[in-house]
């Protein structure tokens, strides 16, 4: 005993630095914790030896004991936080991935072009305010033909290669039927499209045995050709999602009169005339007119009352100038590569 | 209908170049499909006329021709064309002339003999397909004179596309009469005199059908010379209009129906045998056509007959017994009006399609026959010479078409229409429409001209007001709309969320033929055959679809060939069953399913898809219903699926099954070459169009409790079986049940296996101790027991 207590306590706490630097875990680092600053620690035995020391020596010597003990435990404490701090940024170093590797699961299919196609149809003029209807695939001729101005062995029929399932059954060459059921069940003001199947007997580059229509009828008091022709100016804007030029032509349906074939100005050369609008600068969308009093003769509707416009367009060729598809085919092929570009 | 604008602008004078003329045409209704230049450009290729013609010294079908090329030159050139003489006129192409095939003729020497030049066929000059010999030009042709101005070759050709109601524009002189109605112009009608009669010669002729033929006109041409051939320009207007010359009778008659719109036919008169009779077919009787077709008649055809039988189809095709041929020398010309209404059709029904049955059908003008009859004398005698007799005319007044008056409103013109167009405008388009218009304060009548077979109401005048007056001047009025608040259907499930709900499960939509192969559909369908068609395009689409599967099964062949591996297809659309008279289409949702369960990617172990994978996409289909309880999945053995791995879909609305889903039995696997198992499945989309509103049911605040039950039950067992008993017996306080674990232990007993579920309870107005929900448990594990002879597993 030839040094002071307080200067063997600085010794003590000298040492005690030394190992703490030293220590490189959480583990060993709370062990000296315990060793130093537990119960039955080193320091905490200091305190023990103060009885022993004279009376005038007490104070002074408790007090340096903990001021020891709180140096120590600093000097743990901000060791515990670099060895903490190590150990974190160690596992998140052990923890790392690739995030460039892709991503598990299931993969994202896709829907048809032409349903593509069909959804926003079918949507643009349900915001015009068109109900939307349905009718038979296989139909009789009265509603295919007759009751549409198309008597048997009119001149038209040569323009619908139908196919027959019996007598007096056929698959519909059109979705103008709808228009006849609906009128049948259906007071004015009507305004309801039809879109569907419809069958040709005809296969070639540019037909098909079948293809989808879309058939619109509007039927009301005050319904002119000029409604029309908003109509499918309006429509055909919002497909395209440009202000292309909508001209309508003469043409010739028995169960619209007047008649009008729709041209747009062509969407790939604007107008200026390619290979796709045969240079000029047109495209043939769809078939339009008024809804012919023969027809509303046989749906029992007066045509004094009321007027009408009618319209069907093609689904395919819609789809096809939308996404720069060069083959009707391919729609039926169901080529995957084809599909997975949709 | 294919015009030539020179032609054309014969008949009229128009203002209008080559664009505005197919402008016009193309905006009234009459679609220009095309124009195109009537022959090529053919420098240096010019008329020569052959003044002297020797055998060539070393080769015997060659010739060596003088040919006289004008301004006193003689050019010699070597030739090989049969008809190659002294005097003829035909095409020389010089020394340095380009052919539209590319050629260039170059200076040459054939077998010794100098060469300067080369004679041309038609064909070789692009003017058609004849390469049979030189062709023949006019005496009239000046040797050195260009043979494209010549042949007046800077002409279009134009192809319009006419609709079915424009029968009165399928001649030169029906657009011609188009065109003035549209622009105003002038028609320079053709002065066609009457061709007086030059001898007595007649034939008998007696109508038997008025009301199908109105109107029958024949005439006797005697001593004509048909050792002549048709000139040079005539034969080149039927080219551009897309008719071959054949001789000279008959290039007139085709000549003057393109001309005025008339079809005519001539019979060789030595030929008939009595008077011409028009009669109906009896049944049974036959005929030999032009085109050595031989037909057996209805009892409902027009015939032309004479006593020994049907001699032509009438408005079809004359029959081959009393055709023209190079020995006759008298004819009989026909023209007549057949009824549109009685010929529509006929041609059809014989497969057969003519110039004359195309425009029979579609009306020609009854007033026309006289004057085609006098038009087509006059150029005969030009061609062919003879004698022609007087012009007899049968005509049954009162079976002709009458023109009608037919009136039209202001008030209505302008309702439709959308606008006011000024009376005098309409008053200007009507005059020229119809010759004889009455005006009155309100409205005009008009009696269309003999030739429009498509004005007898009232919105035909519009249409055509509406046509002249160019739809281009009429508004477009924007979308009027009803503000009206209408409901938005919650509980209706679009077809569009299912559709995205598949394809979000990596399903690719298809879209196929509701047309199939029976064969195909056989093999699946034995018991359903489905509806054929009467008249299908290939035997592999004959059939109606009675289920999704041929055509989705068809596809994933054609992509499995393409080298696809995992293919996921659905299709939605409607099959077709017959049951006695009635045919019900039913709408529904297929798919097809093979390879992989998941898409190749790492840290995933890859395995085949089962059964499970696909029923768990229909049960993603079921849950948009917001009622997935109300579908069940039951055993069900058919003739397509396996019979161990295939499910009827039942749904609690319906009395009868809903869908199917399983895996393609493996013989039609094998059958059908598929190396893997497919998965398909079928429903009817009527049960999904529906959904359920939610209804808020309350959320307990108090803690759950999850425990899990393993049990041992016979392989027999069914998990819904036990499913639904744990439902029952636990009720209201489970919350949640799962069954996570479906384990076999191998050695111990292969007839049982353990089905692990987990079980949440929670009560919705207190907290479940632990000795009730022991019990719960020891109820429901006692139920288990006694009902599926169930023991815990441990």
């Amino acid at each position: 005993m030839n040094k002071l207590p307080t200067q063997e306590l600085e010794h003590l706490v000298d040492k005690i630095r030394l190992a703490v630097e030293d220590s490189n875990e959480l583990g060993s680092l709370d062990k000296l914790r315990v060793e130093y600053l537990g119960k039955k620690g080193v320091l905490t035995q200091q305190l023990k030896r103060v009885g022993s020391l004279p009376s005038d020596q007490r104070p002074a010597f408790g007090l340096a004991v903990n001021e020891a003990k709180q140096q120590v435990e600093h000097l743990i404490e901000a060791r515990k936080e670099i060895l903490t701090d190590r150990s974190i940024s160690q596992q998140l170093q052990s923890e790392k991935i690739d995030i460039t590797l892709p991503g598990r699961g299931n993969h994202l299919g896709g829907l048809h072009p032409l349903t593509r196609t069909m959804n926003r149809l079918v949507e643009i003029f349900q915001r015009m305010g068109f109900a939307v209807a349905d009718g038979p695939e296989i139909e009789d001729d009265f509603h295919n033909f007759e009751a549409l101005n198309i008597p048997p062995n009119h001149p038209a029929r040569a323009m619908h290669d139908t196919f027959y399932v019996g007598d007096n059954m056929l698959l519909r060459t059109h979705t103008s039927p709808v228009q006849i059921r609906y009128m049948r069940e259906h007071e004015p003001p009507i305004k309801v499209i039809a879109p569907g199947r419809v069958y040709r007997c005809d296969s070639d580059q540019t037909h098909t045995p079948m293809f989808h229509q879309i058939e619109g009828l509007a039927v009301d008091r005050d319904v002119s050709f000029a409604d029309l022709k908003g109509v499918l100016t309006g429509f055909l804007r919002a497909f395209f999602e440009t202000d292309l030029e909508v001209r309508l032509r003469p043409s010739y349906f028995p169960f619209t009169e007047p008649s009008a074939e729709v041209d747009i100005s062509c969407v790939f050369c604007e107008g200026k005339g390619c290979r796709v609008c045969k240079q000029t600068g047109w495209l043939e969308v769809l078939g339009s007119g008024m809804v012919h009093p023969e027809v509303y003769r046989h749906v029992g509707i007066d045509s004094e009352k009321y007027t009408g416009y009618a319209f069907g367009l093609g689904v395919e060729r819609l789809t096809m100038l939308r996404y720069g598809v060069d083959d009707l085919r391919l729609f039926f092929e169901n080529d995957l590569s084809f599909l997975r570009q949709f | 209908m294919i015009v030539s604008e020179n032609w054309l602008r014969e008949w009229i004078d128009l203002k209008l170049d080559i664009d505005g003329l197919v402008d016009c045409l193309t905006m009234s209704g009459l679609e220009v499909d095309s124009v195109q230049p009537a022959g090529s450009t053919m420098d240096q290729v010019v008329v020569g006329k052959i003044t002297d013609v020797q055998k060539h010294p070393q080769a015997s079908r060659l010739k060596v021709c003088q040919v006289d090329v004008g301004e006193k030159r003689t050019l010699e050139v070597v030739c090989g064309a049969s008809n190659a003489r002294i005097d003829l006129h035909a095409p020389l192409a010089v020394v340095g002339a380009t052919l539209p095939s590319g050629t260039t003729i170059k200076q040459s020497v054939i077998r010794g003999v100098a060469s300067n030049g080369m004679l041309c066929s038609a064909r070789e000059l692009g003017l058609g397909d004849d390469a049979e010999g030189l062709l023949e030009l006019g005496a009239d042709a000046k040797p050195g004179q260009s043979v494209h101005d010549y042949l007046d070759l800077s002409d279009n050709v134009i192809t319009i596309d006419l609709t079915p109601n424009r029968g009165d524009c399928l001649s030169i002189l029906g657009v011609a009469r188009e065109l003035s109605v549209l622009t105003g112009a002038k028609l320079k009608l053709k002065d066609v005199a009457d061709w007086p009669a030059e001898s007595d010669t007649v034939i008998p002729i007696s109508i038997e059908s008025p009301e199908r033929c109105p109107r029958y006109v024949g005439r006797v041409i005697t001593g004509i010379d048909l050792s002549v051939s048709t000139p040079c320009w005539m034969r080149e207007r039927l080219r551009r209009c897309g008719v071959r010359p054949i001789n000279p009778v008959v290039d007139v008659t085709n000549y003057v129906m393109l001309e005025l719109g008339q079809p005519m036919h001539a019979f060789d008169e030595n030929r008939l045998h009595g008077g011409i009779i028009v009669r109906v077919s009896q049944a049974g009787e036959t005929i030999t056509l032009l085109d050595e077709s031989s037909h057996s008649l209805d009892a409902e055809t027009l015939v032309i007959a004479d006593d020994s039988g049907a001699i032509a189809l009438a408005g079809i095709m004359g029959g081959s017994g009393s055709a023209i041929s190079e020995h006759t020398d008298s004819i009989v010309l026909e023209s007549a009006f057949f009824s549109p209404t009685t010929q529509a059709g006929r041609a059809r029904h014989y497969g057969l399609h003519t110039d004359s049955s195309y425009r029979f059908e579609r009306g020609v003008d009854p007033e026309l026959p006289v004057i085609a009859s006098h038009y087509a004398t006059t150029l005969l005698k030009d061609i062919v010479g003879g004698t022609p007799g007087p012009v007899v005319e049968v005509v049954h007044e009162e079976c002709l078409p009458k023109r009608q008056p037919v009136v039209v409103r202001y008030d209505r013109i302008n309702k439709l229409l959308g606008v006011r167009i000024p009376k005098s405008k309409v008053n200007n388009i009507l005059s020229r429409v119809g010759s004889k218009v009455d005006k009155s304060d309100a409205s005009w009548k008009l009696t269309p001209p003999s030739f429009r077979f498509d004005i007898d109401r009232e919105c035909d005048l519009i249409e055509e007001i509406a046509r002249v007056n160019g739809y281009d001047e009429l508004p477009a009025h924007n979308l009027q709309m009803d503000v009206t608040h209408l409901h938005m259907p919650e509980e209706k499930l679009e077809l569009v969320r299912v559709r995205q709900a598949l394809v979000d499960r990596d399903y690719r939509e298809v879209v196929t033929y509701s047309f199939v192969d029976p064969e195909i559909q056989q093999r699946l369908e034995p018991n359903n055959l489905g509806i054929p068609l009467a008249n299908p395009l290939a035997s592999n689409l004959s059939v109606m679809r009675v289920s999704l599967w041929p055509g989705l099964l068809h596809v994933l062949r054609a992509n499995l060939n393409r080298q696809h591996r995992r293919i996921r297809l659905f299709e939605v659309g409607k099959t077709f069953h017959q049951t006695g008279e009635h045919i019900n289409e039913v709408e529904r949702l297929g798919g097809v399913v093979i390879g992989s369960a998941w898409p190749e990617q790492w840290g995933q172990a890859d395995r085949e898809v089962d059964f499970f994978d696909v029923k768990s996409d229909l049960e993603a289909l079921f849950a948009l219903t917001g009622a997935k309880g109300d579908f069940s999945f039951h055993e069900l053995e058919q003739p397509s699926l396996h019979p161990g791995q295939s499910a009827e879909i039942q749904h609690k609305s319906a009395d009868c099954a809903i869908g199917r889903l399983g895996r393609l039995h493996p013989e039609h696997q094998e059958a059908l070459e598929f190396t893997q198992p497919v998965y398909l499945f079928e429903l009817d989309l009527s049960v999904l169009r529906d959904r359920k509103m939610p209804v808020y049911r309350g959320i307990s605040r108090f803690p759950a409790i999850r425990r899990d039950l393993a049990v041992l039950v016979d392989e027999a067992v069914s998990a819904d079986e036990l499913l639904k008993s744990i439902e029952n017996t636990v009720g209201a306080d489970l919350t949640n049940l799962e069954l996570f674990d479906v384990y076999r232990r191998e050695g111990v007993d292969s007839k049982r296996k353990s089905l692990a579920f987990s079980l949440t309870l929670q009560a919705t107005s207190r907290t479940l101790i632990d000795s009730e929900v022991d019990s719960i448990i020891d109820r429901t594990l006692d139920e288990l027991r006694r009902r599926f002879g169930a023991e815990l597993r441990t």
